[in-house]
C-alpha cells in the first residue's frame, strides 16, 4: 500500500478511533492500547455482549453478528511448492460496526469492513489492505451460500456446503488464489465458543476451522509457483475484547506432525502476568482446554522490526504432553504495516515434536 | 572605507530633501506605488490561487477518471457492488447543483462515499494529516466529523468557513444547523476546510435523497492511483463506459486569462511607479550636481559619495516599500469583493473571502522595492560615479541623442507590431490572445513618441507660418521635452486605450446581455413551486384571468461527457418563437425541437463538445437528437440543453415541473400577479423586470474590478505625468527664461505652457483611440471566445472614447497645475538669476 | 513724453535702489544710482564682483524691479508697470545679450535670430539674411545651438539681441565665456551692428581692456556710479 493511501486510512480510522466507537486499533491490540488509550472496554453499550453458554449453529454461525461491534475471519495457510519452499498466506476480513443500531441496510448500514492479506516466503512478505462500506455490497459476509468478501478479494463455498471453498486476494506483486477443503470438524475454542481475555471476564465468541487443506497458486512477482499444505480458519466476534490495560497478545496456531494442533495465546498486561489460554485439538477434532499453569511459554529471543523490538522466537513447554517446542519464523521481517500495524506470519517448530503455523503479535 | 566623510557627504546630501519635500514625495509615492500595486495584484492573486487549491480537492474530485452512464444521464448506483466485487477501483459521486431556500445562491452539493473515495480526489474529509501515531498533526484544523457521525443519520454536511458565513449572514444559520432544501432538509453543518468554497459535502447515502437521484450517481469516479482489473468493463456493466478525466474543470485554468490581466496592470503599475521614482530621483541627482561636485573637490572620494547616495536610496525604499505594502494591501482588500465577484460570475471559479499578508510578503516587498529604487536610480548613481570634478556647462546634445532613440524605438515598435499581425492571423488559444495584445500596445506605446514627435514637427511648421515664434517655440520645445515625457505619455497611452478596448469590452457585453434578456425574459413572470407545491401552483394559475399563457418549463441535470449539463424543457408557444434569441438554427428548427426531433443547446456547450447544426446530440433515455439550433447563453458556465417538455419529460421522468413563465394581459398587471404568487406557501414568483434588474445588477458586480483596475490605472499614470512635469519643470527654468526675458510674459508662458501639455495628452489621446478599438477587438473576438467560450459583436461608444480625451486633458492639466503654478510664483530675480548663474 | 528738443533717451535711470535680503541682514546693492542713454551711445559698465553690475543691468531691462527709483525705456516709465507690460516693452525696445547666450535649444540658428523681431511683430527677411551674413553665420541657418561653438552661439543672441532693431542693446558680460580672440571678434560685431541700428549700448563688463573699446564708462562701487 502506497504512502498516500496509508495516510488515507489512517485519517479514516482514526477518525473512527476519535468517536470512542472502537477503532480496529483495540481488535489488533494496536499501539493506541499500548499508549494507555482510554474507553475502549467503556463503550459497548447497546451492542450484543459476550456472555456463556451461548449455543452455535452452522451455517449460521458462518455468517456475520452484525450487532456485536467487531468481528473476524482469519485465514492462515502454510504452503510449500514441489521443490519444499515453503510460503504463508494471510487472509483476514474484520468487521466493525460504528453504532449500535440495528443492523441497517444500504446507505445507513453503521458496518465498515477491512481487508488485510499478506503473502511470506523466506525473504519476501508482500502485504495489502482495503476498506469498504457495508450495506451497499463492496465488502460483507453470507452464511449459506458461504461468502465473504472485500471488493474482489473473496472467500466463498463452492457449492451448497461450507467445504470446497475458493480463497482470493492480491495487491502489488502478489496474488494468490487457493481452493481449501475441509478434512475435520470446525471447532469451538475456550468454553463451549465463550474464549475470555482476561481475569475480568472480558470475553470473545471464538470458534476455529483448523483442518483446512489448501491447495493453488501463488503469483510472488513474476513467478507462480504451485502450492498446497495445511490451513486454519479462526472466527471470532465481540463486543468488548480487551482490558484497558492490555496492550497486546502473543497468538500462535500449530499444526504439528501427526495430526495434532496447538492453540495458544497470551494477553499481555501492564504490570502483571499475562492471561494465557491454550487448547490441544487431536485429529479427531476433539478439543481440550489446558491448564495454564501447565503450560510455560516464553519468548526466547528478541529482534528489531520496522523499528521495534519484538520477541521473534519462544519456547512452548507442555510437560504434561511431553512437550517442549521451538518456535522460529519463516521470514523476520513478517511486519504487516498497516493502518495499525503487527507482526503475524509463518513459522517453523522444532524440538519435541516438528510443525507449522502462525504467529500474531500485536502491541508492539 | 572613510565613514566620516560617508556620513558627511549622507548629511549634506540628505538635507536636500528636506528642502523639497515635493520632490521627496514623488520619490516615495512612486516606489510606493510601484511596490504597493505589484504586491496588492500579487496578493489577490495568490488569494484567488489559494481559493483554487481548495476547491482543488472538489475540483480534482470531479476531474478524475470515471465511469459514466452509456447514453448519458446518471448512472445506476447498484452497479456499485457489481463493479466493486469485480476489482474496479470505483466510488460513487453526486455532483449536482442544490438549491437552499432563501440562499443568494445554490451550493454545489458533491455526494461522496468516504470510504472508497480515492486518495486522488484529495477530500480530507477527515481533518488534516495525522501522523503514524494517530497524533494530528494539525491542531488548528476544525475539528473532524468522524466516519460514524458523517455517515448515520442525521449525517454532517461539510461546508467552507466562508461560506458558512455567508449563509449566516444571509440566513442565519450556524454550524450544526440544517439548510431547507426543495427536497428536505440538509444533515447538520460542519465547518470544514475540506469543502471548497460553495461546496457542500455529504456522505452519497444523504445527497442522494437530496438531489432527487435515489438509485442514482452522477458518476463513478475510478481512482487513478489503482489498477483497473482485466476482465472488461461491458461483463460487469454494460450499461456503463470510461470517461477521460475532464481538464476542463481546473479553475486555475479557466481564470488564466482574468490573472493575466491583473499580473499585466500589476507590471504596468510597476512600470509606471519605478518611472515616477526615476523622475524624482533623477531630479534630485541634478539639482545636487554642484553640491556634488563641491564633494568632490573637497576630496570625497567618487565610490564614497556613490555610497552615500546608495545609502540614501536603501532608506528612501524601505520607507516607500513598507508604506507600499501596506497601501497595497489596502488596494488589495479594496478589490477583493470585486475580484471575487468576477470569478464567481464569470468562470464558476471559487473565490477568495479574506486576503493575508504574511510575513515573506513583507520582506519579498521590500525586496521589490529596493530593487526598484536600484534600478530607477541606477542612471543617476551611474553618472555619480563618472562624473568629473569639473564639468562643463554643456548641455546635453539632445538633439543627436533624440534621433537615435527615434531610429531604436522606431524597429522595435516595427517588430513588436510584426509579431502582433502574426499572432492575430497565426496564434491561438488565449495565451497568444494576451501575447498580441501585448505586443500591440508595446509596438503602439514604442510608436507613441514618434508619432508625437511627428505631429509637433508638422504643428511646428504649421504655427512657423501660421500662428507665429511662440507657438512654433512651444511646438518645438514640445518635441524637444517628448524624451522626457514619453513614458509618463506612453503610460496614459496605455491607460486610456485600457479604458476604451475594455469599456467597449463591458459595455458591448452590457448592451448585447440586455437586449438579449430582453428577449430571453420574454415572458412577464416567473413562478417556480418547491416539488410539493406545483399543484397549488398550476391551481393559481388556471384560476387567474390576467394570465393569457401559461408556459410551464421543465428542468432536469443530465451528464454529458462526464460534466453536469441543464436540461430544459419548453411549451411551444409564439412567444419563444418570436422572442428567444438564436445565434444559429437550422431550418424549421422550432418545429422540430417542438415534434422532440431536435434540441437546442447553448453555446458554449457547442464550443465544448464541438458541435454544429445536425449533428447528433447523445442524451439519455432515448435516441441522439440532431442539435436543431444554437443560443447564446452569457454568464452560465454551465451547458444547457433546449427540448419540448414533452421530450423532456420522456427522457428524464424525473424532471422539475414547478416553474412556469407567464404572459399577463395587460402586461401592467404583472407586478400584482407576481406579487400574489409570490405569497403563496412554497411559490416563488418574479416579474421579469425584477429578474432582469437582478441579473443587471449581478453583471455590474461582475464587472467592477475592471472599472476599479481601469480607474487604478488612469490615476498612476495621472502620478506618472505630473512627476515627469515636475521633475521637467526645473531644467526648462533656462529654456522658459530667455523667452521670458524677450518679452513674453509669465501668465502668457504659463498658459502656453498648460495648452501644451493638454495639447500633448490630447494628440495621446486621439491615438490611443483607434488603439483601443483594437484592444476591444482583440478582447471580444480572441481572449472572450478562448476564456468564456462565447462570442459578442464589436460594439464602439465615440461618446466614451470624447469622455476619455476630455478626462485625459484634464488629468493632464492637473498634473501640469503643480510646476506652472511654481513658475507663475517664481519671482523675476529668480528668473532673472537664471542669466547670472553659472550652471 | 517726448521732448521736443532732445530726442527721447532709449534709457533713462533715476534713484534707482535695491537691497536684497541675506542671512547678516539685508544688503543694499544699489544705493540711489542715475544715469541716461542717448540714442547710438555706448557706455561700459564696470565694478568689483558683488558691486551690482548686473543687479542695474536686470533692474534696466525690467527683468527684476527696483525698491525705489525710476526705470525709463524709450520714454515708458516701468514703474507700476506688471509683468506683461514690461515684458512688452522689452519685447519691443530692448536686445539682450547674455554670458551664457541663452539661445532656444529646439530652435534652429535661423529661427533663434528671427525669434524676437517676431515675437514683436517687425520680422524682417532682408535684415534677417543681412544679420545672418554679417554675424558670419551663413550656411549654419539650420543647425541647432548645441551644433555651434561658443562664439557662434553668443553670435546668434546678437543677432537675436538686434533683429529687431531695439532702441537699447543691454549686454552682461557677452564674452565672459569665450576665449580672447573670439571675444574680440565678437565685440566689434556687437558694437558695429549697434552703431549700425543706431542702439544704445550698456554692456557690463569686468574687463577693462574691453571697457575701453566702447564709448563711455561708468564704474559701480558700493552701490553707486563713479
Amino acid at each position: 500500500m502506497s504512502a498516500e493511501g496509508r495516510r488515507r486510512a489512517l485519517r479514516l480510522l482514526g477518525a473512527l478511533a476519535v468517536t470512542g466507537a472502537a477503532a480496529p486499533a483495540t481488535w489488533l491490540g494496536g499501539r493506541a492500547a499500548a499508549q494507555g488509550y482510554a474507553g475502549l472496554g467503556a463503550d459497548a453499550e447497546g451492542y450484543s455482549q459476550v456472555v456463556e453458554g451461548r449455543r452455535f449453529a452452522f451455517p449460521r454461525d458462518r455468517g456475520p453478528h452484525p450487532d456485536f461491534r467487531i468481528e473476524w475471519w482469519y485465514l492462515t495457510a502454510n504452503l510449500s511448492d514441489a521443490a519444499g519452499r515453503a510460503f504463508g498466506v494471510q487472509w483476514t476480513l474484520f468487521r466493525q460496526a460504528v453504532s449500535p443500531d440495528p443492523g441497517l441496510d444500504g446507505w445507513a448500514s453503521p458496518q465498515i469492513w477491512m481487508g488485510h492479506a499478506a503473502l511470506t516466503s523466506a525473504d519476501r512478505h508482500l502485504t495489502a489492505e482495503k476498506f469498504g462500506r457495508g450495506g451497499v455490497g463492496q465488502a460483507g459476509a453470507v452464511a449459506q451460500p458461504y461468502r465473504a468478501w472485500i471488493d474482489d478479494w473473496r472467500m466463498e463455498s463452492l457449492g451448497e456446503g461450507f467445504s470446497p471453498l475458493r480463497l482470493r486476494a492480491g495487491g502489488r506483486g502478489f496474488s494468490y488464489d487457493l481452493g481449501l477443503r475441509a478434512e475435520g470438524p470446525e471447532v469451538l475454542q475456550g468454553r463451549a465458543g465463550y474464549s475470555v481475555k482476561s481475569e475480568r471476564g472480558q470475553a470473545s465468541y471464538y470458534y476455529s476451522a483448523p483442518f483446512l487443506r489448501a491447495s493453488g497458486e501463488l503469483r510472488l512477482g513474476g513467478e507462480r509457483v504451485e502450492v498446497s499444505g495445511p490451513a486454519w480458519l479462526d472466527r471470532e466476534w465481540s463486543s468488548q475484547p480487551l482490558e484497558a490495560d492490555q496492550p497486546g497478545w502473543d497468538w500462535f496456531s500449530v499444526h504439528l506432525e501427526g495430526g495434532d494442533k496447538l492453540m495458544l495465546y497470551r494477553m499481555r498486561r501492564v504490570g502483571a502476568r499475562p492471561y494465557l489460554s491454550a487448547a490441544w485439538i487431536r485429529p479427531d477434532g476433539a478439543i481440550e482446554r489446558l491448564d495454564p499453569a501447565e503450560v510455560a511459554l516464553a519468548p526466547a529471543a528478541e529482534a528489531e522490526v520496522a523499528g521495534r523490538m519484538i520477541p521473534l522466537e519462544w519456547t512452548v513447554e507442555i510437560p504434561s504432553r511431553g512437550l517442549a517446542l521451538i518456535v522460529e519464523p519463516l521470514n523476520r521481517a513478517a511486519w504487516m504495516d498497516m493502518s495499525f500495524p503487527y507482526w503475524e506470519g509463518p513459522i517453523r517448530v522444532e524440538g519435541s515434536r516438528a510443525g507449522v503455523g502462525y504467529m500474531e503479535l500485536t502491541g508492539y | 572605507m572613510n565613514w566620516r566623510g560617508f556620513l558627511w557627504a549622507l548629511t549634506a546630501l540628505a538635507s536636500h530633501w528636506r528642502r523639497r519635500p515635493l520632490l521627496l514625495a514623488a520619490a516615495l509615492v512612486g516606489l510606493a506605488a510601484a511596490t504597493g500595486l505589484w504586491i496588492g495584484v500579487q496578493a489577490l492573486n495568490a488569494e484567488a490561487r489559494r481559493a483554487y487549491d481548495d476547491a482543488a480537492r472538489a475540483m480534482s474530485a470531479a476531474a478524475l477518471p470515471a465511469l459514466v452512464a452509456e447514453g448519458g444521464g446518471p448512472a445506476d448506483i447498484a452497479r456499485f457492488g457489481p463493479l466493486r466485487r469485480a476489482g474496479w477501483p470505483a466510488s460513487p459521486l453526486i455532483d449536482v447543483d442544490l438549491a437552499v431556500e432563501g440562499a443568494p445562491a445554490s451550493l454545489r452539493l458533491m455526494g461522496v462515499e468516504p470510504v472508497s473515495l480515492p486518495e486522488a480526489a484529495g477530500l480530507a474529509l477527515f481533518g488534516a494529516g495525522e501522523d503514524e501515531a494517530g497524533n494530528d498533526a494539525d491542531a488548528d484544523a476544525p475539528p473532524a466529523p468522524d466516519y460514524a457521525a458523517f455517515t448515520r443519520p442525521p449525517g454532517r454536511a461539510l461546508i467552507a468557513p466562508a461560506t458558512l458565513a455567508e449563509l449566516g449572514d444571509a440566513l442565519g444559520v450556524g454550524a450544526g444547523d440544517r439548510l431547507a432544501t426543495p427536497r428536505g432538509e440538509t444533515p447538520p453543518l460542519v465547518a470544514s476546510a475540506a469543502a471548497a468554497p460553495g461546496v457542500l459535502i455529504m456522505d452519497f447515502g444523504f445527497a442522494q435523497r437530496l438531489a432527487g437521484m435515489e438509485g442514482r450517481t452522477t458518476r463513478f469516479l475510478l481512482d487513478p492511483d489503482a489498477e483497473l482489473p482485466a476482465a472488461p468493463l461491458s461483463d460487469i456493466a454494460p450499461d456503463l463506459r470510461r470517461a477521460a478525466p475532464r481538464a476542463a474543470a481546473d479553475p486555475a485554468q479557466l481564470t488564466e486569462s482574468f490573472h493575466l490581466n491583473l499580473t499585466a496592470f500589476g507590471f504596468l503599475a510597476f512600470a509606471v511607479g519605478l518611472f515616477i521614482a526615476h523622475g524624482a530621483v533623477g531630479l534630485a541627482f541634478e539639482q545636487r550636481r554642484g553640491l556634488m561636485r563641491s564633494l568632490r573637490a573637497c576630496g570625497l572620494p567618487a565610490w564614497t559619495l556613490c555610497a552615500a547616495l546608495g545609502a540614501e536610496l536603501l532608506v528612501l525604499a524601505l520607507l516607500a516599500g513598507v508604506a507600499g505594502i501596506a497601501g497595497g494591501a489596502t488596494v488589495a482588500a479594496a478589490l477583493l469583493p470585486d475580484v471575487a465577484a468576477s470569478l464567481r460570475g464569470l468562470y464558476d471559479a471559487p473565490a477568495p473571502d479574506a486576503l493575508s499578508l504574511p510575513l515573506s510578503w513583507w520582506l519579498w516587498g521590500l525586496g521589490m522595492s529596493v530593487a526598484g529604487a536600484a534600478v530607477a536610480s541606477g542612471g543617476a548613481l551611474w553618472k555619480a560615479a563618472r562624473m568629473p570634478v569639473l564639468d562643463s556647462a554643456r548641455p546635453e546634445a539632445w538633439f543627436a541623442a533624440a534621433r537615435r532613440a527615434r531610429a531604436r524605438q522606431g524597429a522595435l515598435a516595427g517588430a513588436l507590431a510584426v509579431v502582433a499581425a502574426g499572432l492575430a492571423v497565426w496564434g491561438e488559444g488565449l495565451v497568444a490572445g494576451f501575447a498580441m495584445i501585448g505586443a500591440m500596445l508595446g509596438a503602439a506605446a514604442l510608436a507613441l513618441p514618434l508619432a508625437l514627435g511627428a505631429a509637433l514637427a508638422g504643428l511646428q511648421g504649421l504655427a512657423d507660418r501660421r500662428w507665429g515664434p511662440l507657438a512654433a517655440w512651444m511646438a518645438a520645445d514640445a518635441r524637444q521635452q517628448l524624451p522626457g515625457l514619453s513614458l509618463a505619455l506612453m503610460a496614459l497611452m496605455i491607460a486610456l486605450a485600457a479604458n476604451v478596448g475594455v469599456g467597449s469590452m463591458v459595455d458591448g457585453f452590457r448592451l448585447t446581455f440586455e437586449s438579449w434578456l430582453e428577449d430571453r425574459l420574454a415572458a412577464e413572470v416567473y413562478a417556480e413551486a418547491e416539488p410539493g407545491a406545483a399543484p397549488r401552483l398550476a391551481a393559481l394559475i388556471a384560476a387567474d384571468p390576467r394570465i393569457s399563457a401559461d408556459l410551464p418549463e421543465w428542468r432536469a441535470e443530465t451528464v454529458l461527457d462526464g460534466a453536469p449539463v441543464e436540461l430544459r424543457g419548453f411549451a411551444d408557444h409564439a412567444t419563444w418563437r418570436r422572442r428567444w434569441p438564436l445565434l444559429e438554427a437550422a431550418p424549421g428548427a422550432w418545429d422540430r425541437v417542438a415534434a422532440g426531433q431536435g434540441a437546442m443547446i447553448s453555446e458554449q456547450l457547442a464550443r465544448r463538445l464541438d458541435l454544429g447544426l445536425g449533428d447528433p446530440l447523445a442524451l439519455a433515455g432515448g435516441a441522439a437528437l440532431p442539435v436543431a439550433a444554437i443560443f447564446a447563453d452569457y454568464g452560465n458556465p454551465r451547458g444547457q440543453v433546449r427540448l419540448s417538455n414533452a421530450a423532456l419529460a420522456a427522457r428524464a421522468p424525473e424532471a422539475e415541473r414547478g416553474r412556469h413563465a407567464l404572459r399577463v394581459t395587460p402586461p401592467e398587471a404583472a407586478e400584482a400577479v407576481a406579487a400574489e404568487l409570490d405569497a403563496a406557501e412554497g411559490v416563488s414568483a418574479m416579474e421579469q423586470g425584477s429578474i432582469r434588474a437582478l441579473s443587471s445588477r449581478i453583471f455590474e458586480r461582475t464587472f467592477a474590478v475592471t472599472g476599479a483596475l481601469n480607474t487604478l490605472t488612469f490615476g498612476v499614470a495621472g502620478i506618472a505625468l505630473a512627476t515627469a512635469l515636475l521633475s521637467l519643470s526645473a531644467a526648462r527654468l533656462p529654456q522658459t527664461a530667455p523667452v521670458w526675458a524677450m518679452g513674453t510674459s509669465r501668465r502668457r508662458l504659463a498658459a502656453m505652457e498648460l495648452g501644451r501639455i493638454m495639447g500633448l495628452a490630447l494628440l495621446t489621446a486621439m491615438l490611443a483611440t483607434p488603439l483601443g478599438v483594437a484592444l476591444a477587438w482583440a478582447l471580444v473576438a480572441v481572449v472572450n471566445v478562448a476564456a468564456f467560450g462565447w462570442r459578442l459583436p464589436l460594439h464602439v461608444f465615440p461618446a466614451d472614447w470624447l469622455r476619455l480625451a476630455a478626462l485625459a486633458v484634464a488629468a493632464a492639466g492637473l498634473a501640469a497645475a503643480i510646476p506652472l503654478a511654481g513658475f507663475l510664483r517664481t519671482s523675476p530675480a529668480a528668473l532673472a538669476k537664471v542669466f547670472a548663474d553659472e550652471r | 513724453m517726448k521732448d521736443a528738443a532732445a530726442p527721447t533717451p532709449p534709457l533713462a535711470l533715476e534713484g534707482l535702489r535695491k537691497t536684497y535680503p541675506s542671512p547678516e541682514g539685508p544688503v543694499e546693492v544699489l544705493r540711489g544710482v542715475s544715469l541716461a542713454l542717448a540714442p547710438g551711445e555706448s557706455l561700459a559698465l564696470t565694478g568689483e564682483s558683488g558691486s551690482g553690475k548686473s543687479t542695474l543691468l536686470h533692474l534696466a531691462a525690467g527683468l527684476d524691479a527696483a525698491d525705489a527709483g525710476e526705470v525709463r525705456i524709450a520714454g515708458r516709465s516701468l514703474t507700476g508697470l506688471r509683468d506683461a507690460g514690461r515684458a512688452r516693452l522689452r519685447r519691443d525696445h530692448v536686445g539682450l545679450v547674455f554670458q551664457q547666450f541663452n539661445l532656444a535649444p529646439s530652435l534652429t540658428v535661423a529661427s533663434n535670430i528671427a525669434f524676437q523681431a517676431r515675437l514683436a511683430g517687425r520680422a524682417d527677411r532682408a535684415w534677417t539674411a543681412a544679420l545672418v551674413a554679417r554675424l558670419g553665420l551663413a550656411g549654419l541657418e539650420r543647425r541647432y545651438p548645441e551644433q555651434l561653438s561658443g562664439g557662434q552661439q553668443q553670435r546668434v543672441a546678437i543677432g537675436r539681441a538686434l533683429a529687431a532693431r531695439p532702441g537699447l542693446v543691454l549686454a552682461d558680460e557677452p564674452t565672459g565665456a569665450l576665449d580672447e580672440a573670439a571675444s574680440d571678434a565678437v565685440l566689434d560685431l556687437l558694437l558695429e551692428l549697434a552703431a549700425e541700428t543706431g542702439a544704445a549700448l550698456l554692456m557690463v563688463t569686468h574687463s577693462p581692456r574691453l571697457a575701453g573699446r566702447l564709448g563711455g564708462r561708468a564704474h559701480l562701487r558700493a552701490g553707486r556710479l563713479e
